[in-house]
């Protein structure tokens, strides 16, 4: 387990973070609605999964060993078939099919519509078991495989979610990891003040599990809690992962507006200006 | 009268009919099922002895998880197992399963089309006297509207076993439901169970009308028509124990000669077998249809054939509406 990582392959990971946050923008504009902020907060954790700690073969998405990423809250699947697509899992080309008729990229994540999917998400709650169910398969199977799971920090508001910890819990998944997008809002706004969430941390360690919390939009941080959570025996593990909303264009930047909408041509132009200078700090030929 | 081919139980008709609740034979089924496949799993929300799964417990922990009271969890947990290659058992009420956990049903299950089978115990007024939130009179409607959903409805022990034996043999969701009073058993080993055939338990070469039954109130559907011929009436009735898949050819052909149809069920009629006999019949074979069953209203408590009477579900309220139908 390595306990530090080179600066070039964190410069690699910022690299497809960026590489998503384009793609992502470009899907958004060409489907005409879907959820801007999550998808961009999310990029750095999602290209530290797909690009460095996932143990998964693009090509043979059914592969028995593979690592099991479960994204609960599936409205940020851009997000997701970004990173896959970058990966090889198919042709970066279908991303501009997200949320058209016959497309494979559904709204929201369909498991029998795209390989590489392992489950069916959108309405909230439900990952976390359905990722007990896969770990608990592991187990049986006496599979190496671990199930990554991707949460909303809003969904929480959902019971099913604490229900889902505590059997957590009761059966030891170590195989098991959820991450929280904490990125502070919902659809009716603020998280902490819809339905107040804080302490999550100390409500996960409550529960028996063990529980980090970090910058979400830190590559290195990432990387190396993603590493040492797997070095923790006989509990699941959760990393509050902080993450700006929108992150990467200014103007979507803690916005709630932008959880449920999409960029229209001036706005996406406006943010693929931001991406592609890294919000005017570098020049770029845009 | 009895259709010989099915092989019924010869006693049926006697004082001393054995009684057997049909969640005894899901739990016999489980066991067979468990000792030929070793990716059968069978989850529980608490409710490991009432559902008769506690025997698999005893005998594959390994195989049985507890999930506490949380049918959601519960049937999304299963949903996980049920896409890497386990087949899953979900034991709970049907109140709480499909009820409660009804959209996580429909998503994780349904649509993600995860290898999950849905037990719905303690259906209907049956549950008798822990009364009408306990008694789920809804839980047909709300599976048999669900695409990839197949539903059965085991009409005694005997057939419970079979379709317990049956899906778990099939890749795929589906719902059972279970009763959880003792009632007569009609079948035996050697009687056929054939997914979306439903067979005339009481036949006649003239029949004035139809009866479709499902669960154990096809018992008191066929006191009904030896009554019925006892006094010159000639109908027959049918087990509708599949109630999705379904031929509907075969219904068409048992009712279009007849065009007078009686449903029993001990569900709401709003959306449950007989709605569903409607809508095949409506389309080719429009009939007269009376629906027996909760009629827009709640269980209570009481014993479990106390209520039955009640609601004017046993044998005398069903010969009574075929009486009446036959007037019109």
């Amino acid at each position: 387990m390595p306990s530090d990582i080179s600066d070039k392959k964190v410069k690699f990971l910022e690299e497809k973070a960026l590489e998503i946050r384009e793609l992502i923008i470009e899907m958004l504009l060409n489907a005409g609605s879907g959820h801007s902020a999550g998808p961009l907060g999310m990029a750095d954790v999602f290209s530290s999964l797909y690009f460095h700690t996932l143990n998964h073969i693009p090509s043979k998405p059914d592969w028995e060993e593979r690592d099991r990423l479960v994204l609960s809250n599936g409205h940020i699947c851009p997000v997701r078939y970004a990173a896959m697509a970058l990966s090889g899992y198919f042709p970066l080309s279908e991303l501009k099919t997200l949320r058209q008729l016959g497309s494979r990229l559904q709204g929201h994540p369909h498991r029998t519509s795209l390989p590489g999917l392992e489950t069916t998400s959108g309405p909230l709650g439900e990952g976390v078991s359905q990722a007990i169910g896969i770990a608990l398969a592991g187990k049986m199977n006496k599979k190496d495989y671990h199930v990554y799971v991707v949460t909303g920090d809003g969904e929480h508001d959902e019971g099913n979610i604490w229900e889902s910890v505590m059997m957590g819990a009761r059966y030891k998944l170590d195989n098991l990891t959820v991450i929280i997008d904490r990125n502070n809002i919902q659809i009716d706004g603020f998280t902490e003040d819809v339905m107040p969430l804080e302490s999550l941390k100390n409500k996960y360690e409550s529960f028996g599990w063990h529980a980090e919390d970090i910058d979400g939009n830190n590559i290195r941080e990432i990387v190396l809690t993603l590493d040492k959570v797997k070095t923790i025996h006989e509990m699941p593990s959760v990393i509050i992962a902080r993450t700006i909303p929108g992150k990467g264009v200014h103007f979507m930047e803690n916005n709630y507006y932008w959880h449920g909408n999409p960029p229209n041509k001036e706005q996406a132009k406006m943010a693929m200006k931001d991406l592609r200078t890294l919000k005017n700090k570098i020049e770029s030929e845009y | 009268m009895i259709n010989k081919d099915l092989q019924l139980n010869e006693f049926l008709f006697s004082s001393g009919v054995t009684n057997i609740a049909t969640r005894d034979g899901y739990g016999e089924g489980l066991l067979s099922l468990a000792q030929e496949n070793e990716n059968i799993v069978v989850l529980t929300a608490d409710l490991a002895e009432s559902t008769r799964v506690d025997k698999f417990e005893e005998k594959y922990p390994d195989r049985f998880f507890e999930c506490g009271i949380s049918e959601q969890n519960m049937v999304a947990v299963a949903a996980g197992l049920g896409v890497t290659g386990k087949r899953v058992f979900t034991s709970s009420y049907a109140t709480f399963s499909p009820g409660k956990n009804w959209e996580t049903i429909r998503t994780t299950v349904c649509y993600n089309d995860s290898d999950v089978k849905i037990a719905g115990h303690h259906a209907g007024i049956m549950t008798a006297q822990d009364g009408a939130t306990h008694q789920a009179t809804e839980d047909i409607a709300l599976v048999r509207c669900l695409p990839n959903m197949k539903v059965f409805v085991p009409a005694d022990y005997f057939e419970a076993i079979r379709i317990t034996e049956y899906v778990g043999k099939i890749y795929g969701p589906a719902y059972i439901r279970f009763s959880r009073e003792k009632t007569p058993v009609i079948t035996t080993e050697k009687t056929p169970f054939e997914p979306g055939e439903n067979f005339s338990y009481w036949v006649s070469d003239k029949p004035e009308c139809i009866i479709f039954a499902t669960g154990y109130l096809l018992y008191f559907s066929l006191l009904a028509a030896k009554k019925l011929k006892e006094e010159g009436i000639e109908v027959e009735v049918v087990n509708v124990s599949s109630i999705k898949p379904i031929n509907e050819e075969n219904i068409v052909n048992k009712v279009k000669d007849v065009r007078k149809v009686v449903t029993v069920e001990d569900h709401q009629v709003a959306g449950g077998m007989g709605s569903m006999i409607s809508e095949i019949l409506s389309k080719e074979c429009p009939s007269q249809i009376s629906f027996m069953g909760l009629q827009d209203r709640f269980g209570e408590s009481g014993k479990s054939f106390e209520l039955v009477s009640k609601f004017g579900l046993d044998d005398v309220g069903i010969k009574n509406t075929v009486l009446n139908l036959l007037k019109k």
